[in-house]
């Protein structure tokens, strides 16, 4: 992630770490000493010293995750080691009404896992087991810690891997891509995180431990483990975590092709969707970008590019050669200039090496940067980003974009020189243009990295009053007491309130004060 | 049945104020034996939302109806005062054939969204498993067939939703795109919900492009591991089925049918390879067989027993062999057919046999399936086989499930008792 941390800032409209006060609304009773002095017994009693760290300078290091924009340090960090004290954790927080974060490796660009100052936060990272590799039943079962590309290493010698491939693969963890619904460049073909999990042991925010899902499909019930996919740790924590492995690929072919410009890149795109092949990825860097690749990785990408695309094709070996043959031609038919293909891993190594560095060689060009993660219809590309180069050159503010071009999941980069007044405030507001740009074609404002703090303010400009109180209807069953990651994905707080017809007590305080909604 | 304290009459008027189609039930309209005094037949989201606006002010207990074919699945509702009947519902809005996306209303069937997408050389990856299903009747049942080998079942296709809540609030969730992670999924939720969360009025599906050429595989087995080493030897090898079936009547010889998809030359070559995985008396037809995607009930007089196992994939055998025995011992007739590669079987015992008998199958082969990560759920029976037998059988998260029922259905009248656990 170098280049990553302290250079990267954010598109939200929310300034810095959100005050207490406005967090405090969602249910509980905001900052208590004296709960959070019972949590510690609690928690102390049940872990062992060294998994419950409460020194200061060693609490700051769990200060923010990649979006290292906002930063917060929590009143407790605890590294359980097992389910069962995750629970015991997550049990002392609901007693007491204190706030619980779930933190994987902290690579989430949303700002997820944000730790709260009056809350306690929960790292997985010691629950790290691969407890089975099962081919016969195309299922491993990982603990929550466990990195994503440790899975595809213990399926591989048999014939298996895990095919979400966040780019992050190296150091994100299987809870946080559950959390997050996380997607890669192979997506496009193979689904995203949702795809993949199917089932998971699971710590309600009551520190209740139950199955969802399982070895099996279609477990009777409603399916709760979809809804807390991509839930962004508010509906409790998964533990231990059963996922699919996807047999290995009898063939595997990357074609880098270089275009003139990012409209003849997209034409191609859209062509090669149009003719019924679906290739394992579709990737898009325009000439910033490339730029910074080259400069950073040598990666030896055409010069002179207004547009590369990265374009993998997998499957049986007729096939593939069949659909690379048409590819080619719909690349030369969209005017592309210079095409490389790779046929072994190293090959494909390093025409995936200029992509996936991407990010970190766009630090190389610019001091700092907003990373934007808004989704458009594929058919949408070529306007949209005429559109964004004119927002660029109308603001002079630079964007690079790279991008997940088969299911038109944006990443522009704006640059901006935190150094220079007021470039931070124009890099966001072109960033925000560009998330506005995505709404009004009926996209997201997030394809994969999440709502988390920074985005929660946009919410509303993609979903109604009443699609966020549908969705907090989920929120409220799971966790009423609003304990779990409060403050994230949704925008305004809300109080559960009691279900009619079940015990009945006083309005809450913000109710009755008018603070808050309850419904 | 309707609950004491209603004023009919009254409901009536407000229904029909909120949607021009209002009509008395009659038998026809029963859902599992439960007649609805009125049927509402709205034309929009907007007049289902006015509908279950009504219905909330008079407290009338509903249940949402598609094309009518699957009414009987669940259990029977304990109250229906009024059908939303959604078959007027029946357009596909846009099929964005570029961005490979369809939108379409809950009413539409499956069948019609397919011909319309069909036209650019696209499909819905959802099997039709009974002629005139609707997508909302689809979604409610989670209905899947042989293809959900390749490409999942509804909810790895669905990207958004409309659904109308039990007071009548309309809620979107998803949107448009394929990739999309801003907040919660609710269409998973609705998933598999027989009705009793959510109204789903309009769906947006993810599409694939249509095959240029299939060919089925279909090999012979006399035994359960038999079955299982055929279908082993498909999965691991690298020929990428899109189904992986296995049909099977207990006793006699059973068929385990591999389709394969995708050009003409691609076919041709993992055909060969597929015959060789299964061995000499194997054999490969172009076309889909007859009766491809039906449940093996499909075409049984009067009212058979539905079953729906799961199971692990490495599973199989004990799963095929505990059905074996179960249905041997219990003396009763079971055929078996569904989706082995994706650890899924369905189970027809004919009509008119012994509950008690039906009992005993259910609960030996739940306790296999159970054991080997799966379930065992009764998905239709007669009433006195359904009085028999426990249904849904143990499930996971119970509380959590009830919680969210709760949340959204408060008053208990979307569909009541039709769910687990009496939901
Ligand atoms: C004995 C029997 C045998 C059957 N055999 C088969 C078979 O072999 N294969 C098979 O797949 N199917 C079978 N079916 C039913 C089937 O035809 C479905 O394929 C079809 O998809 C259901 O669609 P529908 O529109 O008819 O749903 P309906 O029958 O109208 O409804 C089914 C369920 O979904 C709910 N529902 C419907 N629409 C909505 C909505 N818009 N929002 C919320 N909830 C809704 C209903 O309340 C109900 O619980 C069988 C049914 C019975 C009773
Ligand atoms: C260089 C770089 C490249 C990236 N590329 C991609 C990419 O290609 N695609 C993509 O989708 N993302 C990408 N990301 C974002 C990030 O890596 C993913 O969101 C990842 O899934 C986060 O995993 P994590 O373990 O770091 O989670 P964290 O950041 O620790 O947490 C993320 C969220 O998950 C919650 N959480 C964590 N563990 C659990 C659990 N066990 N149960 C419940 N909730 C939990 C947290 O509370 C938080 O809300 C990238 C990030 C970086 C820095």
């Amino acid at each position: 992630m170098s280049g990553m941390h302290g250079t990267e800032t954010t598109a939200g409209p929310v300034e810095g770490p959100v005050p207490p006060e406005e967090t405090s609304a969602t249910g509980e009773a905001g900052s208590n000493p004296e709960a959070m002095a019972a949590v510690v017994r609690a928690v102390e009693a049940a872990l062992p010293p060294d998994s419950v760290v409460s020194d200061h300078i060693r609490l700051r290091t769990y200060e923010c995750d990649g979006l290292a924009h906002y930063r917060v340090t929590p009143a407790l960090v605890v590294l359980p080691e097992t389910t069962e004290q995750l629970a015991a954790v997550v049990r002392a927080c609901s007693e007491h009404g204190v706030p619980f974060v779930a933190r994987g490796s902290g690579t989430g660009l949303s700002g997820g896992a944000l730790p709260r100052a009056d809350g306690v936060l929960v790292v997985t990272s010691r629950m790290r087991t691969i407890h089975e590799v099962r081919p016969e039943d195309q299922r491993a079962v990982v603990d929550p810690g466990v990195i994503n590309l440790d899975v595809t290493h213990a399926a591989s010698p048999r014939g298996y891997y895990y095919a979400p491939d966040p780019s992050s693969q190296q150091i994100c963890s299987i809870g946080g891509n559950l959390a997050e619904n996380s997607g890669g460049a192979h997506c496009l073909k193979y689904g995203f995180t949702t795809n993949h999990v199917l089932g998971a042991e699971f710590v309600t925010p009551q520190g209740d431990v139950v199955q969802l899902g399982g070895m099996a499909p279609d477990s009777p019930g409603y399916d709760l483990l979809g809804a807390v996919v991509g839930s962004e740790g508010t509906l409790g924590i998964a533990t231990r975590t059963i996922v699919k492995l996807t047999r290995l690929p009898q063939e595997v072919r990357t074609v880098l092709a270089g275009f003139a410009s990012t409209d003849d890149a997209g034409a191609a795109t859209s062509a090669i969707i149009g003719a019924g092949i679906v290739p394992a990825a579709i990737e898009m860097m325009d000439a910033l970008a490339i730029e910074a690749a080259e400069a950073a990785t040598k990666c030896d990408y055409p010069a002179g590019a207004g547009a590369v695309l990265v374009i993998e094709l997998d499957g049986a070996a007729v096939e593939v050669e069949h659909e690379f043959a048409e590819v080619e031609r719909i690349c030369q038919e969209h005017h592309a200039f210079a095409t490389r293909v790779a046929t072994d891993p190293a090959e494909r190594a390093l025409i995936w090496k200029g992509r996936k560095s991407a990010f970190a060689a766009v630090g190389r060009i610019s001091p700092d940067y907003i990373v934007q993660d808004g989704v458009i219809p594929r058919t949408a590309l070529p306007g949209v980003l005429r559109s964004i180069a004119e927002l660029s050159e109308s603001s002079g503010v630079r964007v690079a974009n790279v991008f997940h071009a088969g299911d038109g999941n944006l990443h522009p980069l704006v640059l901006f020189d935190d150094a220079v007044e007021g470039a931070a405030e124009a890099a966001e507001e072109v960033s925000g243009a560009i998330l506005d740009l995505c709404i009004s074609h009926g996209g997201s404002i997030t394809g994969e990295h999440g709502v988390g703090i920074d985005k929660a303010a946009y919410m509303p400009k993609m979903f109604s009053d009443e699609d966020l109180d549908t969705m907090q209807l989920v929120r409220c069953a799971f966790d009423p007491d609003g304990v779990a990651n409060p403050g994230k994905v949704f925008p305004t707080p809300r109080l559960c309130g009691e279900v009619p017809g079940r015990k009945k007590g006083a309005p809450h305080p913000l109710v009755a004060a008018g603070k808050a909604e309850a419904f | 049945m309707t609950a004491v304290g209603l004023d009919l009459g009254a409901a009536r008027t407000a229904l029909s104020a909120a949607c021009g189609e209002v009509a008395d039930g009659t038998p026809a309209d029963a859902v599992d034996g439960v007649t609805p005094a009125l049927v509402a037949r709205p034309g929009s989201t907007p007049e289902v939302a006015e509908v279950l606006r009504a219905a909330a002010a008079h407290r009338l207990a509903l249940v949402p109806r598609g094309r009518g074919t699957k009414l009987t699945w669940g259990r029977p509702p304990e109250r229906a005062d009024l059908v939303v009947d959604l078959s007027r519902m029946d357009a596909v809005f846009d099929h964005a054939a570029g961005d490979l996306i369809v939108e379409t209303q809950a009413g539409t069937t499956l069948a019609e969204v397919q011909r319309t997408v069909a036209g650019a050389g696209q499909r819905l990856a959802l099997d039709e498993t009974v002629p005139g299903g609707s997508i909302g009747g689809t979604l409610a049942t989670n209905a899947s067939g042989p293809g959900r080998v390749a490409f999942g079942t509804a909810r790895d296709l669905l990207i958004g939703v409309t659904v109308v809540r039990a007071d009548g609030v309309v809620a979107k969730a998803g949107g448009r795109v394929v990739k999309n992670v801003a907040g919660y999924d609710l269409g998973k939720l609705v998933i598999g919900s027989f009705g009793t969360l959510a109204v789903v009025t309009e769906a947006v599906f993810r599409l694939h492009p249509l095959p240029a050429a299939r060919s089925v595989v279909a090999a012979p087995f006399e035994r359960p591991e038999e079955a299982q080493r055929l279908v082993q030897a498909v999965l691991q090898a690298q020929v990428v089925p899109s189904a992986v079936e296995v049909s099977w009547r207990p006793g006699g010889t059973g068929t385990v049918s591999v389709l394969l998809e995708g050009i003409e030359a691609g076919v041709e070559g993992r055909t060969a390879t597929t015959r060789q995985l299964l061995g000499d008396a194997s054999s490969a037809a172009a076309e889909l067989p007859e009766g491809w995607a039906a449940h093996p009930w499909a075409g049984l007089p009067g009212r058979p027993t539905a079953l729906k196992a799961t199971f692990a994939l490495s599973g199989l055998a004990r799963v095929l062999e505990a059905a074996r025995a179960a249905a041997a011992d219990a003396g009763l007739d079971l055929d078996l057919r569904g989706s082995a590669g994706a650890g899924v079987l369905y189970g027809a015992l004919a009509t008119g046999a012994e509950p008690a008998a039906v009992a005993r199958v259910v609960e030996r082969l739940r306790a296999e399936c159970t054991a080997v990560g799966g379930a065992l759920v009764v998905l239709d029976a007669a009433p006195e086989v359904a009085a028999a037998v426990d249904a849904w059988g143990p499930v996971p998260a119970l509380d959590l499930v009830r919680r969210v029922k709760e949340r959204f259905d408060p008053e208990r009248r979307l569909a009541p008792g039709r769910f687990v656990g009496g939901l």
